[in-house]
């Protein structure tokens, strides 16, 4: 009952997925497509989960990928990855390993050098989480 | 402190060819969320910022997070343009800075 009356202030600052969403987009509209976040659907070990963010784009000097991010709904933080990619990248497409706390939605967002926001939700079922506490 | 570190890059590239770049360190990442046995809470340790510059120059950069796991990797792309050195540059918390170059040459 302590631990938990003691961990509520920490939970309560987080914000909710949406509000981390919206707050990265900024003035943007937050469109689904042009972005695919891909991982395995049903997550044996939350320790290590291997995500690949990819996004449709030529990748020229006019038209790039700025910006990827991933938030999550539940883990102790929605922030997981902020990456800043330009022309140079050649190619839009991050990967790497990330902790579940639990069966949860995920967000990928991709800002685009004309200013959209492009977004992908992925639901994952966790069977074993990572250990948060 | 020796930091292990695994990077895997092509060596040798034509120009325009799309590189693509594994980078892995060994890492804790505490999240700051864990607590030990006592139930004190376990500080954060953990890498925040990632970055690759070519020639000196940011071709990509990453900030992380605690729901990154322990060892981070990252994979990311870059196009071949001059030969030159490839930087890999991980920072994190408690003064924590690792940096690991590649030499690249492009034909």
């Amino acid at each position: 009952m302590l631990l938990s009356l003691a961990w509520r202030p920490a939970v309560a600052e987080e914000p909710t997925l949406q509000a981390a969403v919206r707050a990265w987009a900024g003035a943007a509209v937050v469109r689904e497509g042009r972005v695919t976040l891909e991982l395995s659907p049903l997550v044996e070990n939350g320790n290590a989960v291997p995500l690949t963010v990819r996004v449709q784009s030529p990748m020229s000097a006019d038209d790039h990928v700025q910006a990827l991010a991933v938030f999550n709904e539940l883990n102790p933080q929605r922030d997981m990855l902020r990456a800043t990619l330009g022309p140079r990248a050649g190619r839009a497409e991050v990967a790497t390993r990330v902790r579940l706390a639990t069966s949860q939605k995920l967000v990928a967002l991709a800002r685009l050098s004309d200013g959209s926001v492009w977004s992908h939700t992925v639901e994952v079922v966790v069977t074993l989480a990572a250990c948060v506490e | 402190m020796a930091v292990r570190t695994l990077i895997n890059v092509p060596r040798q590239a034509r120009r325009g060819e799309v590189l693509s770049i594994q980078a892995t360190i060994a890492h804790p990442m505490e999240t700051g969320f864990r607590s030990d046995a006592s139930g004190r809470t376990l500080a954060r340790d953990i890498v925040q910022r990632f970055s690759c510059r070519y020639n000196g120059e940011l071709v990509f950069s990453a900030q992380l997070f605690s729901a990154i796991a322990a060892n981070p990797y990252m994979a990311f792309h870059t196009v071949a343009t001059d030969s030159g050195t490839l930087e890999l540059r991980w920072e994190g918390d408690h003064g924590f800075v690792h940096t690991e170059s590649v030499v690249l040459t492009v034909a």
